[in-house]
C-alpha cells in the first residue's frame, strides 16, 4: 500500500514536468503550427539556469583552513560567505528556488531570441522541416552546452532545509514510515501552480482568448490583423519559460545533464501526441497521466511478472492511443489532421 | 523524369562501381584511402540509399531507422557465435532479421503520416534501445556490447582455437582491404537495386505518394501496401549496415540504436539531397570524412595550425574553433544540419543543380538534376 | 431500358443535427450524361463524397454496376471503374506532366498494387505513347510534357486531372463543378473537352454551378435542394418546371 502510494506521488512528479514540457509544445504547435523538437532543450537549459545560479553564487576565493594547523591547509570559501557570512551561506543554499528570479527572463530572452531567429522563418514550411531544423537546433543547444559544462551530469542539491523528507504518512495517516522528499512535494505543488497559471492567462486575458482562439482555428489567427507576429512571439516566449521553469525546480530531482533535453523531449512528444495534438488539457491529463503509468510500471511486483515495461510503457501507450484513437485522448477533429 | 535524356542504366551503373572499387586510389591524395573510414563509406551509403528509398520517393520522414541498424547488427554478432564466422549468414539473417522488424513498426506507424508517423517510429525506436539496454541484456549484452567469446558455439566452425576467430568469406578475413571490398561489392549492388526501384513504376508511384496521397488513393492505389514495401526495403538496407559493421568489427551496442543515430542518417540523406539517387552517397562522404578529420583535430592541432598568426589571434582562432572539433564535432554536425535545411533544403544536389542552371545556356535540356 | 451504372436509394447522412442527404434516389443510366445541379449546401458534394467512399451513408444503399459499394475504400472503387475529378485540382504537383498522366493508367493496367522494379518506367512504351496522346488532347506537346504539373495554370491543371481521370477509361466518371472558378474562354476549352468525352459515350455524372455548362453537356438533370431531389428529368423539362425555378433557379433567365 505504501509502496504503491508512493509510487503514485512519484508519477504525479515525473507527470507535472512531462506536462509542463508537453504544454508549451503544444502552445507552440497550436498557435505556430510549429512543430517544436528543440523544446526539450528549453527545459535542459532551464535546469543549467539553477545550475548556472550556483554557480555564480558560490565564487569562492582561497583561504587559509584553519582548523587544519599541522600543514598549510587551503580551503574555497565562497565571496558570498565572506561578505555575508550565514545570510551569504543562506543565499547559496536556496539557490535553486533563488534561480527563479534569473529563469525567467533568461527563458524568456532564449525563446524570444530563437523564434525571431529562426522558427518565424519556418511557418510556411514543412512539418518535416520544421522538425529537421528544430532538431538541428536542439543538437547545437546540447552541444554548446556540453562545451561550457561537461559531460557529466551535475548534482544541484536543493536547500539543506528542504532536503529532508515530510511524514506524509502520519499526515494521511498511514504507516510512519511513508516518507516523501520535501523537494519532490514542493516540484509537484509549483507545476500545479504554473499549469493552473498559464490555463487562468489563457481563460481570463484577452491575449489569451485570442491564442485559444487561434488554437481552434488558424485561419483565423491569420485574420486577426497585424499584431499576429507579435501575439505568436509571446506564445513562444511564454513556452520557453514554462519548460525553462519546468527543468530548472527538476534540477535538484535529477542532476541535469546535456542530453536530458532529448530525454525529456521525446517523452514529451509522446504525451503531446497522446493528450491530443493542439489540446492543452489533454496534455496536461496525459503528462500526469503517463507519468504515473510510468511510476507503477517500475514497481518490482510489475517488474517481475513483465520485465522491461517500466522502460517502454509511455511507448507502448502512445502506440496503442495512436492506433485506437487516431487524435488521442482529448484532440479535436481538424486540429493537426495529417 | 525526362525519359529521353536520362543516361541508361548500364552506364551509370559501370561509372559508379568503377568509382566505389576505385575508392583507396583516389581518396588516398585527401587522406581517406585507408580502409577503416573506406568501410565506413560504404556501409553508411548503404543505410543512407536504404533510408532514402523510403524518406527520399515517399517523403515519410522516419526518426527509428538506426533501430534497424542495430537489429542488424546483433542478429549478425550472433550468427558469428552461433553458426560460423562466414559472413554470408550473417548478413543474410542480419537483412531478414531488420526486414521481420521493419515490417511489424511500419505495420503499425503506417496507419498515420506526417509527424504522428514520426513520432510513432521515434517511439519504436526509443522502445527498442531502452529494451537493448536493459531487459534484452542476455540477448544484446547491454551497456558492454555483444562481443564474440571463446566459449562460443559456432557449431560450423567448431569451437574456437588460440584467441578470437576473426569474421571471413570462404577463407578471406573480412578485415582492412578485403573487407573494404566486400562492403563496396555489397554498396554496388545495393545501388543497383535502388537505380532500379528510382527508374521504375513502383518508384514512380511512391514519388506520386510523396506528391499527392489523396489523389493516389482516387486513382486506384493502395497506398499502404506501397509504403510498407518502400518501410521494408529501407529497413533491410539498415539491416544490411548494420550486419555490414559487424562483418567489419564483431561488435554490436545498443548506442547504435539510439535515435541520435538516426538523426545521423536524416542529415546525411539531406545533405547530400533527398529524393535524388546520389545525393545520400554524397552526404555519407562529406559526414564521414570530416568526422574523421574533425574528430581527430585537438587543441594542439589548432595551434600549430594556426602558429602562422600573431599570438593572441592565433589564441583567438583557436579559442573559437576548438568547440566544433574533436569532441565537439556533434556540434558542427548541428550547426550543418541548421544550415542546410534552412538555405538549401534540397541539399548539395539542388545547389549542383542551381549553378548547373546558371550556366547552362537558354533552351537547354530541362533535365532537373534531381532524377538523375 | 438501358443498363443501370449507378444506383443510389435512400440515402440519408446527417452532420451533427444537420440532415445533408434526405432520402436521395438516384438512377444513372449507362452511356448518359447526368446533372446535378442545386443552391450551395443543397448536398451536392456529399452526395458524390457519399459515392466514391469518402463518406458512409446513414441509411440506404449505392450500387455500382449492381455491386454495393456503401464502405469499399477509394481505391476499390477507383478499381471498379468510378473515377473523380476533384473541386480543387488533385493532381502530382512534384511530378512531370507525362508521369501524372502515366500513374493513372499503371493503376488501371496492373491494379491497386504492383512491385514491378525491373521494367523501367521509360521502357513502358505503351503508356507512355497513350499518355502521350492524352496529352496532345490539351495541345501540350514536345519537351512540355516534362515539365512540372506544379507549375500550370488552374485551368490546365484542371484539365490535366480531367485527363488523368479519362486515360482510365472509367465506367462512371464524377465531376465536381468542373468549371467553378474559371475564367469564360477556359470554360469554353473544357465545356469543348466534355463534348469530346460525351461523344465517346462515357457515362457521367456533372456537378455544376453554371447553368451555360449544363444545358449544353447534359441529357438528364436532377435538382437537389436541402438535400432532397425535388426534380428529375431531361433539360427541357427542368427548365420548365415551377417548383424548380422556386427554389433555384429564382427567376434567372435561362
Amino acid at each position: 500500500m505504501d509502496a504503491i502510494f508512493l509510487q503514485l506521488l512519484n508519477g504525479l512528479d515525473k507527470g507535472g514536468a512531462y506536462a509542463l514540457i508537453a504544454l508549451g509544445l503544444t502552445l507552440v504547435f497550436g498557435t505556430l503550427g510549429v512543430v517544436n523538437f528543440a523544446h526539450g532543450a528549453l527545459f535542459m537549459l532551464g535546469a543549467f539556469c539553477a545550475v548556472s545560479f550556483q554557480k555564480l553564487l558560490t565564487i569562492s576565493m582561497k583561504v587559509r583552513d584553519e582548523s587544519i594547523t599541522f600543514f598549510e591547509a587551503y580551503k574555497e570559501v565562497p565571496y558570498l560567505e565572506i561578505w555575508f557570512g550565514d545570510f551569504g551561506s543562506m543565499i547559496i543554499d536556496w539557490s535553486v528556488p533563488l534561480s527563479i528570479l534569473l529563469t525567467i527572463p533568461t527563458m524568456l530572452l532564449i525563446g524570444l531570441a530563437m523564434e525571431r531567429g529562426l522558427i518565424k522563418h519556418f511557418y510556411k514550411r514543412t512539418h518535416a522541416e520544421q522538425i529537421l531544423v528544430t532538431f538541428g537546433l536542439a543538437i547545437v543547444v546540447q552541444e554548446v552546452i556540453r562545451h561550457f559544462y561537461g559531460a557529466n551530469p551535475i548534482p544541484t542539491p536543493a536547500p539543506d532545509i528542504i532536503s529532508g523528507s515530510a511524514p506524509i504518512g502520519l499526515w494521511l495517516g498511514l504507516s510512519e514510515n511513508l516518507v516523501y522528499p520535501w523537494w519532490r512535494i514542493i516540484y509537484l505543488t509549483f507545476s500545479i501552480i504554473i499549469i493552473t497559471a498559464v490555463f487562468a492567462f489563457l481563460q481570463l486575458t484577452t491575449f489569451g482568448m485570442v491564442v485559444r482562439a487561434g488554437m481552434q482555428d488558424r485561419e483565423m489567427v491569420a485574420m486577426l490583423g497585424i499584431n499576429v507576429e507579435r501575439k505568436f512571439t509571446i506564445v513562444f516566449g511564454m513556452a520557453a519559460v514554462v519548460a525553462g521553469l519546468a527543468g530548472m525546480m527538476y534540477a535538484p530531482i535529477l542532476p541535469p545533464d546535456y542530453h536530458m533535453g532529448m530525454d525529456f523531449l521525446v517523452l514529451s512528444f509522446v504525451v503531446v501526441v497522446v493528450g491530443g495534438m493542439g489540446s492543452l488539457r489533454g496534455a496536461v491529463a496525459a503528462g500526469f497521466l503517463l507519468g504515473i503509468l510510468q511510476s507503477f510500471a517500475s514497481l518490482n511486483e510489475i517488474k517481475s511478472i513483465l520485465p522491461g515495461i517500466d522502460q517502454i510503457i509511455i511507448y507502448l501507450v502512445a502506440v496503442v492511443i495512436l492506433l485506437t484513437r487516431p487524435r488521442g485522448l482529448m484532440g479535436r477533429k481538424g486540429v493537426m489532421e495529417d | 523524369m525526362n525519359f529521353t535524356k536520362t543516361r541508361s542504366d548500364l552506364t551509370v551503373m559501370l561509372i559508379f562501381s568503377i568509382a566505389v572499387l576505385t575508392m583507396p586510389i583516389w581518396l588516398a591524395p585527401i587522406g581517406a584511402g585507408y580502409p577503416d573510414l573506406l568501410q565506413k563509406f560504404a556501409i553508411f551509403g548503404i543505410f543512407a540509399i536504404g533510408y532514402n528509398i523510403l524518406f527520399g520517393l515517399t517523403g515519410y520522414l522516419s526518426f527509428g531507422h538506426a533501430a534497424f541498424l542495430g537489429i542488424g547488427s546483433y542478429t549478425a554478432v550472433w550468427s558469428f557465435k552461433l553458426l560460423t564466422m562466414n559472413v554470408l549468414p550473417a548478413i543474410f539473417f542480419a537483412v531478414l532479421m531488420a526486414g521481420l522488424f521493419a515490417a511489424l513498426i511500419g505495420f503499425v506507424s503506417l496507419r498515420r503520416s506526417g509527424i504522428y508517423f514520426s513520432i510513432l517510429t521515434l517511439a519504436f525506436a526509443q522502445m527498442s534501445y531502452n529494451l537493448a539496454y536493459s531487459v534484452l541484456t542476455p540477448i544484446t549484452n547491454g551497456e558492454t556490447g555483444l562481443q564474440l567469446t571463446l566459449q562460443d558455439a559456432r557449431i560450423f566452425d567448431g569451437p574456437a582455437g588460440e584467441g578470437l576467430p576473426s569474421t571471413e568469406l570462404f577463407g578471406i578475413s573480412m578485415s582492412g582491404y578485403s573487407g573494404f571490398y566486400f562492403c563496396a561489392v555489397v554498396l554496388i549492388i545495393a545501388f543497383f537495386l535502388s537505380l532500379k526501384i528510382f527508374r521504375s513504376p513502383f518508384g514512380m508511384k511512391l514519388q506520386a505518394i510523396k506528391s499527392n496521397q489523396t489523389r493516389m488513393k482516387y486513382t486506384g492505389f493502395n497506398t499502404r501496401p506501397y509504403l510498407m514495401t518502400a518501410f521494408i526495403i529501407s529497413g533491410m538496407y539498415a539491416g544490411l549496415a548494420g550486419g555490414l559493421m559487424a562483418v567489419t568489427d564483431p561488435l554490436a551496442g545498443a548506442e547504435r540504436m539510439q535515435w541520435t543515430a538516426s538523426g545521423e542518417v536524416v542529415l546525411m540523406t539531406i545533405l547530400g539531397g533527398v529524393g535524388t539517387l546520389f545525393g545520400p552517397l554524397l552526404g555519407v562522404g562529406i559526414i564521414k570524412y570530416f568526422e574523421n578529420i574533425f574528430s581527430a583535430v585537438n587543441e594542439a592541432a589548432l595551434h600549430n595550425f594556426f602558429s602562422f598568426l600573431p599570438g593572441f589571434l592565433e589564441n583567438l582562432m583557436v579559442t573559437i574553433i576548438t568547440p566544433f572539433v574533436g569532441e565537439g564535432w556533434h556540434l558542427t554536425l548541428g550547426v550543418l544540419f541548421m544550415v542546410i535545411v534552412i538555405f538549401l533544403p534540397g541539399g548539395i544536389m539542388e545547389g549542383l543543380d542551381r549553378i548547373k542552371k546558371r550556366y547552362k545556356t537558354e533552351g537547354a535540356s530541362e533535365q532537373t538534376g534531381d532524377k538523375e | 431500358m438501358s443498363n443501370l451504372v449507378l444506383n443510389i436509394k435512400g440515402v440519408n447522412k446527417t452532420f451533427g443535427g444537420l440532415q445533408a442527404l434526405n432520402d436521395v434516389n438516384l438512377e444513372i443510366e449507362e452511356g448518359k450524361v447526368h446533372a446535378i445541379i442545386g443552391p450551395n449546401g443543397a448536398g451536392k458534394s456529399t452526395l458524390l463524397n457519399c459515392c466514391i467512399g469518402r463518406l458512409i451513408p446513414d441509411t440506404g444503399s449505392v450500387t455500382f454496376d449492381g455491386e454495393n459499394i456503401i464502405g469499399k475504400q477509394a481505391h476499390e472503387i477507383n478499381q471498379m471503374g468510378m473515377v473523380r475529378v476533384f473541386q480543387t485540382p488533385e493532381i502530382f504537383p512534384d511530378l512531370s506532366l507525362l508521369e501524372n498522366v502515366m500513374i493513372p493508367a499503371f493503376a488501371k493496367r496492373d491494379g491497386q498494387y504492383s512491385f514491378n522494379i525491373f521494367k523501367a518506367a521509360s521502357s513502358e512504351q505503351d503508356i507512355i505513347d497513350e499518355a502521350t496522346r492524352m496529352l496532345a488532347d490539351l495541345d501540350i506537346t514536345g519537351d512540355r510534357i516534362y515539365e512540372h504539373a506544379g507549375s500550370m495554370s488552374r485551368g490546365d491543371k484542371r484539365r490535366l486531372e480531367l485527363v488523368m481521370c479519362l486515360i482510365q477509361h472509367p465506367r462512371l466518371l464524377l465531376l465536381d463543378e468542373p468549371t467553378a472558378g474559371m475564367a469564360r474562354h477556359d470554360t469554353n476549352r473544357t465545356i469543348e473537352l466534355m463534348k469530346k468525352i460525351k461523344e465517346s459515350g462515357m457515362t457521367k455524372i456533372i456537378i455544376e454551378h453554371d447553368m451555360h455548362v449544363v444545358f449544353s453537356v447534359a441529357d438528364t438533370i436532377s435538382v437537389l435542394a436541402q438535400g432532397a431531389i425535388i426534380a428529375s428529368g431531361t433539360p427541357d423539362e427542368i427548365r420548365g418546371n415551377p417548383i424548380v425555378q422556386e427554389a433555384y433557379l429564382g427567376g434567372a433567365h435561362l
